[in-house]
């Protein structure tokens, strides 16, 4: 069986490297031909072969009985023509065959499906294999032409072949090419060799069959055609100094969400003109993903478009595909409107990708062995993204996150719900600000046999969905967060996770994970039970309906007495917290109300507290202990823990000079002295005398961090009075509290540990990082403020308001004003003026200016308005209008609050010269 | 570019092989004259050389003889220019050291080592060439070796790999089909009583497919049977002729 092996060498891409592999030629490989009796019969296969007698469509070429033999371009190229009922009997050889694998997935699909059809009578002979077929590459031939001799030799094979048949009439085997040379040298063999067209032509009674023939232009097509799609990426030296030059423009890419032949780039910098460029077709686009940083060339005028409303997909599997493209790029450009003309563009650079991982679905390749397929996102602005991977079978139909290196990430596989608890008959409810979609707690409370009370906190089990290691988990570890705006909420994990299946939305199954105490009608806790959950919540609620709720008289439902309940034990736990010496600080916070159209602030609100709102945080605060313990007893040295270190006694100078200026006396010694003697720091005549002290006190203290518990002994957290402590209870906006639901999985024995966890010193890392996306969340929170506030000032002009002053400079003092809860500088000495004789005193905090002697927490009169003269920084600029200070002159305002609709816009106009 | 399909539609390897047939299998014995017994390979692509010494007394630290068989010592090796990049291995070669404790399994079953208590038979492999089966080559010439050596055995020893490619088993792998990082099951049999010696399985394979590969490579190694048992006998020959002069 075996004959002869020969050695075949190749080099692969990169290192070169001699390959030698085994090539076996058999005598055994039959023709294909039925009347064939030289041949060893046919094992099974797809398909039936040649038929004896062909039967297929005559010819006026050749009227006898032939096979026919496409060559690769061939075959390529005119696959319709192929898979037309009308032409049977060919035979494709293995040489063509793999060509086909190697250039068009689809076409090769196809081929295969037509040589698996019975009708068809198709025969792929294994060429390359048989002892009389096989030829050897020689010195200098390429290995296009090593294969078309390849072709031609199978062919005078086969036609000597089938000429030792016994029959009276021979069948022939013609040679079906549209290469020129090939034919040319083919007929030099003496076989008979025919182009498509010439073939298709001369079928009798199948006239129709030439529409079909695909016009290639024979020559050298498919060499250009080949794979060089774009152009290149210019250098980024280069770049730069392009840009420099004004040559290129600098921009961040946008993608079409309905068109993927389409794109926008905004330029950077406050050019006037060209700001948004266009750029059309896959040339120009030129490899740039949606956000990245490019370089762009902007094309002449005569050749700007306009951008079209076109959708367009991308559908198409095989990418090869030319020509289908430059069809859809002049789709684009029919609708063409001389008035719509926009800056057009190409891409001739990448500055920074911005790549990340994304999400989306796999399409598996056509060929079933095949480790390449193709990637489709979700988002439609990513293009697809060709990857490799062997496990096609499984991630088939899965949803999956992938980076653009092509690397699969993982996917996400159902948990079972063996160590979860059922506990969805409680009666649990969430209580939230309103307009809340991130409920990551709810409540319950009952009256058990014994005569205690159960008390549950249940928190979202975002653990549960967010599996250590995986893409979405290392994102959410770098976001660290979640960042409150102003009407606008940047999530850490996804918002399918955050608002809904996280969210402990109501009357629905979610999975959560809870903190059970038993406690006696004292608050005392009896027992602490922490559980994986299932939980059905009754009833969201805000906290102006709970409190509405707890307040009726007339509502008893299950949930009210729950509620009921809660509170009374929250007002004990509350107490005894301050007790022990918990602060109660004070700061002010506002809401901003939106128009929802343009965004714009009308008005604005003090938040109020409720006594529901100091319930749910006064179990919040409960279960974070509940918890810190338990994960510190497990895991002394890895827990992540939150401590809030006592300020030095210095922070509280200013404090103290500050009362004293009240004529009261603040102790700072301990946290228990400052909370009683802020108590007590009241004045009959000043009732917003104690709420600015505390606002005050609040400036002194020093910032909670996480830390590990391994690498630190200073557990104290000072503001809550409580040694240990830890967040835990908000898992959807806070990358912390899903570590510590892991550490309380493992805890409890509901989930496995991994290494990670487990280091304390990637676990400080963490910490590191999450302080200081905690800390940039706040600035950015409060720059929304900020932005809001002189949005909320612009459309109001110039207003007069009442403002206490929280500390003085040494050349201004700061001001709060309560009906805002804005804090602004005022300023004595400005440019171009001059400078007001100014004396501080740094005893009594106390500044005088001209004659007027400004002290610490002196209610004044002040004028705000927004300050437009450098448009990058507006700001909010307050002047002093009472008392009144020689020489200094708030600029001539209306009345004091008559802020009448008509007069700001006057102001704002002079303003704006 | 799509990946070397394992088996083509027309039931061709990449090779041209049927999915049960095996590469062509060449072999001599007695090729080293200094050493007790020692057998050339060639399984396709893949060359090995075994030498046998022993039975022969305890070397080095006598205190591991065993008291009622014969210590079977392995060394497997591979040389640098057994594979297409030249690459030096250090000794200690994690692979190597797997390999070498597999043939001694393999052959400290095979071999009668109670009829030498207290002594040592050393057997030393290398690769000469490498393309697919190194384990399955380097017991096929350890087999002959020791028989060269005149070592009685209980049978023969022979090794073949199967693989898997769709639902149709491949018998004997080459290279490129290992590499291809489908399942791959190892099997050291003594073909006579059909007993295994040595069962190996990587990657994974689903528990019903399993009984027709280990079938086909079953059938691999009754067919290496067959060709070992020929050379040994066409050995004999020779041996046999010279000794009549």
């Amino acid at each position: 069986m075996l004959t002869s092996r020969t050695f075949v060498k190749r080099t692969r891409a990169g290192a070169v490297v001699k390959v030698v592999r085994e090539h076996y030629l058999r005598e055994d490989i039959p023709c294909g031909a039925a009347a064939c009796r030289l041949c060893p019969p046919r094992p099974a296969g797809p398909g039936l072969g040649l038929e004896a007698q062909p039967s297929g469509a005559a010819s006026s070429l050749c009227p006898g009985p032939h096979y026919l033999l496409p060559d690769t371009n061939l075959l390529l190229h005119q696959i319709d023509i192929l898979e037309d009922p009308v032409i049977k009997n060919v035979i494709v050889l293995q040489t063509v065959l793999q060509e086909v694998r190697n250039r068009s997935a689809p076409v090769y699909k196809r081929i295969r499906d037509v040589i698996g059809n019975p009708e068809k009578h198709f025969y792929s002979f294994t060429n390359e294999h048989h002892r009389e077929t096989y030829i050897e590459q020689k010195q200098g031939e390429t290995s296009n032409d090593r294969n078309d001799r390849a072709i031609r030799v199978a062919v005078k094979w086969y036609n000597e072949h089938l000429k030792k048949m016994e029959d009276e009439e021979k069948i022939q085997v013609i040679f079906l090419t549209n290469d020129r040379i090939n034919k040319e040298k083919a007929l030099e063999e003496g076989i008979t060799a025919y182009t498509c067209e010439e073939y298709i032509k001369s079928l009798i009674a199948n006239p129709d069959l030439v529409d079909r023939l695909a016009c290639v232009s024979d020559e050298g097509k498919e060499i250009e055609s080949g794979k060089i799609i774009f152009p290149e990426h210019i250098a980024l030296s280069k770049l730069q100094q392009g840009i420099k030059a004004g040559i290129y423009l600098q921009g961040t890419y946008r993608a079409s969400r309905d068109n993927y032949l389409e794109a926008t780039v905004w330029v950077h910098g406050d050019a006037e003109e060209n700001k948004e460029i266009i750029i059309q077709g896959l040339k120009h686009l030129n490899r740039a993903v949606h956000e990245d940083i490019v370089a762009v060339e902007l094309l002449a005028k005569d050749e700007w478009v306009a951008p079209s409303s076109v959708v367009l997909q991308d559908d198409g599997q095989n990418e090869d595909d030319i020509e289908n493209e430059e069809e859809k790029e002049n789709i684009l450009k029919t609708s063409v409107n001389k008035d719509m003309l926009r800056p057009t563009g190409k891409v001739v650079g990448i500055i920074k990708r911005n790549w990340r991982p994304f999400c989306g679905m796999l399409s598996k390749s056509q060929i079933k062995e095949a480790r390449r397929h193709l990637f489709t996102p979700a988002d439609r602005r990513i293009p697809r993204i060709r990857i490799e991977t062997r496990q096609a079978d499984r991630l088939e139909g899965q949803r999956i996150v992938v980076a653009i290196d092509g690397w699969p990430r993982n996917s996400r596989y159902p948990n079972d719900m063996k160590h979860r608890e059922d506990l969805r008959h409680l009666y649990v409810c969430s209580v939230d600000p309103p307009g809340c979609t991130d409920i990551d707690d709810a409540l319950h409370c009952r009256e058990v046999e014994n005569g205690n009370i159960e008390v549950g906190v249940h928190i979202a089990d975002v653990s549960h969905f967010i599996r250590p290691g995986n893409a979405l988990d290392e994102e959410s570890a770098k976001r660290g967060t979640t960042v409150y705006l102003c009407e606008k909420r940047i999530d850490m994990v996804p918002e399918l996770l955050s608002s809904n299946l996280c969210s402990l939305r109501s009357n629905v199954d979610r999975l959560a994970f809870s903190c059970i105490w038993e406690m006696n009608h004292k608050a005392e806790i009896l027992k602490t039970r922490f559980t994986k959950s299932i939980i059905n919540s009754k009833a969201s609620l805000t906290y102006a309906e709970a409190q509405m709720r707890i307040d009726s008289a007339t509502m008893n439902d299950d949930i009210t007495t729950s509620l009921r309940g809660l509170n009374k034990l929250a007002k004990i736990l509350k107490k005894k917290r301050i007790d022990n010496g918990a602060l109660t600080l004070s700061s002010p916070e506002v809401r901003f109300h939106m128009d929802s159209e343009t965004h714009d602030p009308i008005d604005l609100q003090t938040k109020e507290l409720k006594e529901t709102n100091s319930m749910v945080e006064e179990f919040m605060l409960l279960a974070n202990v509940s918890v810190a313990q338990k994960i510190y007893d497990e895991f002394p040295e890895f827990a992540l823990l939150r401590k809030h270190p006592a300020p030095p006694p210095s922070n509280y100078d200013i404090l103290v000079k500050a009362a004293k200026s009240k004529n009261l006396e603040i102790k700072t010694d301990s946290a228990k002295a400052l909370a009683e003697s802020l108590d007590k720091a009241e004045s009959p005549t000043f009732p917003y005398l104690n709420t600015l002290l505390r606002i005050l006190t609040t400036r002194c203290m020093m910032q909670a961090v996480y830390f590990c518990s391994g690498m630190d002994n200073d557990f104290h957290h000072y503001g809550l009075a409580s040694p240990i402590y830890t967040h835990f209870t908000s898992p959807i906006r806070r990358y912390a509290d899903i570590i510590v639901h892991r550490l309380l999985a493992v805890a409890i024995g509901a989930d496995s540990t991994y290494p990670e966890l487990t280091d304390k010193h990637k676990l400080a890392d963490m910490c590191k990082n999450l302080n200081y996306r905690h800390k940039m969340a706040q600035y950015a929170q409060r720059a929304s403020v900020a932005f809001h506030t002189q949005l909320f000032f612009k459309s109001k002009g110039v207003v007069n308001e009442d403002a206490y002053i929280l500390f003085v400079r040494k050349n201004a003092v700061v001001v709060l004003i309560p009906k805002y809860g804005l804090e602004g500088t005022v300023f004595f000495e400005e440019k171009g003026k001059p400078t007001p004789r100014l004396d501080y005193n740094n005893e009594v905090l106390s500044l005088t200016v001209e004659d007027t002697t400004l002290r610490v927490f002196d209610k004044v009169k002040v004028n705000i308005m927004l300050d437009a003269s450098n448009i990058q920084h507006q700001k909010i600029r307050m002047v002093l209008v009472e008392p009144k200070i020689l020489g200094y002159d708030a600029p001539a305002n209306p009345s004091a609050e008559t802020s009448s609709k008509d007069e700001p816009e006057k102001k704002k106009k002079k303003l704006q010269k | 570019m799509a990946a070397p399909e394992l088996l083509s539609d027309e039931g061709y390897r990449a090779d041209g092989r049927r999915p049960a047939e095996l590469r062509k299998v060449r072999a001599r014995m007695g090729v080293f004259a200094q050493a007790d017994g020692s057998a050339y390979i060639e399984q396709g692509n893949t060359k090995a050389l075994a030498v046998v010494y022993g039975p022969h007394e305890m070397r080095g630290s006598r205190s591991k003889a065993l008291p009622d068989r014969a210590l079977v010592n392995c060394q497997y090796s591979m040389a640098t220019f057994s594979t297409g990049e030249r690459r030096r291995r250090p000794h200690g070669d994690r692979q190597a050291g797997e390999l070498a404790l597999q043939l001694k399994q393999t052959f400290e079953a095979a071999i009668l080592t109670r009829l030498y208590p207290r002594s040592q038979i050393d057997i030393y492999v290398q690769i000469l060439q490498a393309d697919g089966g190194n384990y399955c080559a380097c017991v096929n010439a350890a087999t002959l070796a020791v028989m060269d050596a005149g070592i009685p055995m209980r049978d023969y020893v022979c090794a073949s790999a199967a693989g898997l490619a769709e639902d149709t088993p491949l018998a004997d792998l080459s290279g490129p089909e290992e590499a291809a990082g489908g399942p791959r099951l190892v099997l050291a049999l003594l073909p006579a009583s059909g007993q295994i010696a040595l069962l190996q399985l990587s990657a994974r394979l689903h528990q019903e497919r399993l009984e027709a590969v280990l079938e086909a490579a079953g059938r691999a190694c009754r067919a290496l049977h067959a060709v070992l048992d020929r050379v040994v006998r066409q050995r004999l020959q020779e041996v046999t002729a010279l000794l009549g002069d």
